[in-house]
């Protein structure tokens, strides 16, 4: 698998990472050294085989429809970085 | 002897006895930690004084005649993946330093309501991505047979402890063979369950359909004794199966007459270095000696394992990474001056960058300072195998080699019960050795990854060393809900050998 710095820029941006180029260089190289490992696949004849993504043959697990507390807002917000009393605080957006 | 060389099935019955306190056997173990973890590492945090009260209180319980659970005065080592409520527990990694869940993974209330000791909390690999548990974002975890070698990962804090007899029962999680890999390098037992056999609410997710929580101990007693804790449905976790539990206990002692096992001699041949390979004949032919039937079978597609884990893993891990955003929970990047247009023209990295509202902005950067190497490029790898035009040609493909490989093992278990096979295909490396190189590291998982990618249960029990002396594991699989037969055969295996009793020296 060819890969360019470009590219990989591209799919950190869509990761929501952004690397300082030693780090992007370096995961290029990787990812195309792990991809064409991954390209082994290429071997198999997959025709008519399913893709299975789950082992679990369960669908559609429903609980009772019973009112339960839910986690009071305060502790909900303890883990944020930078919340107030009611909200989490995010930088303007607008 | 000393207490912290007993088993816990021993200890209970030092505690039922009153030969020992609550108290007196936390206090051992607690000060075995302090002796020896400064060398080892096993541990992130230790809840000395949560510890002690604990005891305390199951102490006057059985004074008083009170109920005791399974477990009551039993040290248990948990993997720092859990939630825990009011418990630092950071996943290894910077990004979850300061977390402190607001309530119980089930598995941890179950630990809890069986009257188990919480002792403290080990390390991992930064959200159990790596083999090794030297991508910590805290300190590495050294292997206490040999202090310049890694234990495993992404369990490897648990798996130490165990070896190091800082606690008598861990717990671990295994995702591609977390639990089962670092048990190997440490000469201890890990047994991974059967997908949704344990569950997974409160666990913080990596990849989801792979992902299962399992006991680690000495012996295949305490690994029963451990699981039936454990195990059960949870209807928190949609996932979690309504099988009932087995009573893992109460079937060890049954002999392996006619037992059918299956040998994968294929398995075996190639990049398994020869002191683990005859170990594994070795045990192998000692379960013949034991009643067993030994067939040769064939996993046709095994190789593609490793291939397909590394696709399927790193897309999961992608996805249920995405909530790390610096906003609800987590490590936030301090506000930082914009860059100016033009900043990014020496750096491709940046292009574009300037284009980020300061949302995006506080996204990108809390995460790229929050998460590690191995994790970003597990995002990375994942991001790219999800993304337009490439989806198809490797996360699509990867599943329908999953579905390959399952079948695999239906149509072997159609023939046997059990298979055997090496659980890794070296002894422990050198730490370093290969925290440059991620394919070598991958590709140490050959052997594990395929219980994760069908979700079959299976075992890694201690079966000899090396000339370095460093332990080997001998690896059994079993159909699904089969653990009991995983047990059964560790145990057996046990009972006619010395493996498990045999501990490094630390001090």
């Amino acid at each position: 698998m060819q890969l360019n710095v470009e590219a990989v820029a591209q799919v950190a941006r869509l990761a929501r990472l952004r690397l300082e180029s030693g780090e992007l260089v370096r995961l290029t190289a990787d990812l195309a050294r792990i991809l064409t490992y991954v390209e082994q696949l290429d071997r198999l004849d997959l025709a008519g085989v399913e893709p299975l993504a789950h082992v679990a043959d369960y669908v559609n697990v429903f609980d009772e429809d019973v009112p339960r507390e839910s986690l009071p807002r305060d502790e909900a917000l303890a883990n944020a970085p930078h919340h107030d009393d009611a909200c989490f605080r995010v930088p303007a957006v607008l | 002897m000393e207490l912290t060389d007993a088993t816990a099935t021993e200890l209970l019955g030092k505690l039922a006895s009153r030969a020992c306190s609550a108290v007196e056997l936390t206090r051992s173990f607690l000060d075995r930690i302090a002796r020896t973890d400064s060398s080892v590492g096993a541990f992130l945090s230790i809840d000395e004084r949560g510890a002690l009260a604990s005891a305390a209180a199951i102490d006057r319980r059985r004074a008083a005649g009170g109920p005791l659970g399974p477990l009551a005065g039993i040290p248990v080592a948990v993997k720092d993946v859990f939630c825990g409520r009011g418990v630092r527990s950071t996943c290894g990694s910077r990004m979850l330093a300061d977390f402190h869940p607001p309530y119980d993974a089930t598995l941890v209330a179950r630990l809890r309501a069986a009257d188990a000791i919480l002792i403290g909390r080990t390390n991992m690999d930064e959200f159990a991505m790596g083999s090794s548990t030297e991508n910590s974002a805290f300190h590495p975890t050294r292997n206490p047979w040999d202090i310049g070698r890694v234990p495993g990962g992404s369990s490897g804090g648990s798996a130490a402890c165990l070896a190091a007899r800082q606690a008598p029962l861990a717990i671990g999680t295994d995702t591609g063979g977390s639990i089962r890999q670092p048990a190997a390098f440490c000469g201890v037992i890990g047994l991974k369950p059967t997908y949704g056999r344990v569950s997974r609410h409160g666990l913080v997710a990596f990849a989801s359909s792979l992902d299962q929580a399992g006991p680690m101990a000495r012996t295949a007693e305490d690994t029963a004794l451990l699981l039936g804790v454990i195990a059960g449905h949870d209807p928190s976790d949609s996932t979690s199966a309504r099988v009932p539990v087995s009573g893992y206990r109460q079937a060890l002692g049954e002999p392996l007459n006619g037992l059918r096992l299956g040998v994968v001699r294929g398995q075996w041949t190639e990049g398994v270095e020869r002191a683990v390979a005859s170990a594994i004949e070795r045990a192998a032919d000692l379960f013949r000696e034991l009643g067993a039937e030994l067939v040769d079978v064939d996993l046709p597609h095994h190789a593609y394992g490793i291939a397909a884990y590394y696709v399927i893993a790193p897309c999961e891990a992608s996805s249920n990474l995405a909530r790390y955003d610096g906003i609800h929970v987590g490590y936030r990047a301090a506000a930082a001056p914009r860059r100016g247009p033009g900043a990014a023209e020496d750096d491709p990295g940046a292009a574009g960058d300037a284009d980020d509202s300061p949302l995006i902005d506080l996204y990108r950067r809390s995460r790229t300072e929050g998460f590690g190497l191995e994790v970003k490029r597990r995002v990375m790898l994942g991001t790219f195998a999800l993304s337009a035009g490439y989806q198809d040609r490797y996360y699509v493909k990867a599943l329908r080699v999953r579905r390959l490989i399952r079948e695999d093992y239906d149509a072997a278990f159609q023939r046997v019960d059990l298979l055997i096979g090496p659980t890794t295909p070296t002894t422990a490396y050198r730490i370093g050795e290969r925290s440059a190189d991620p394919l070598a590291m991958y590709l140490g998982d050959l052997f594990t990854v395929g219980a994760n990618l069908a979700g079959l249960p299976a075992i890694s029990v201690p079966c000899g060393a090396d000339g370095a002396g460093l332990p080997i594991g001998f690896q059994l699989h079993a159909p699904p809900f089969q653990e009991e037969s995983l047990l059964r055969a560790a145990h057996q295996y046990q009972s006619a050998t010395d493996w498990h009793s045999r501990g490094p020296e630390l001090e």
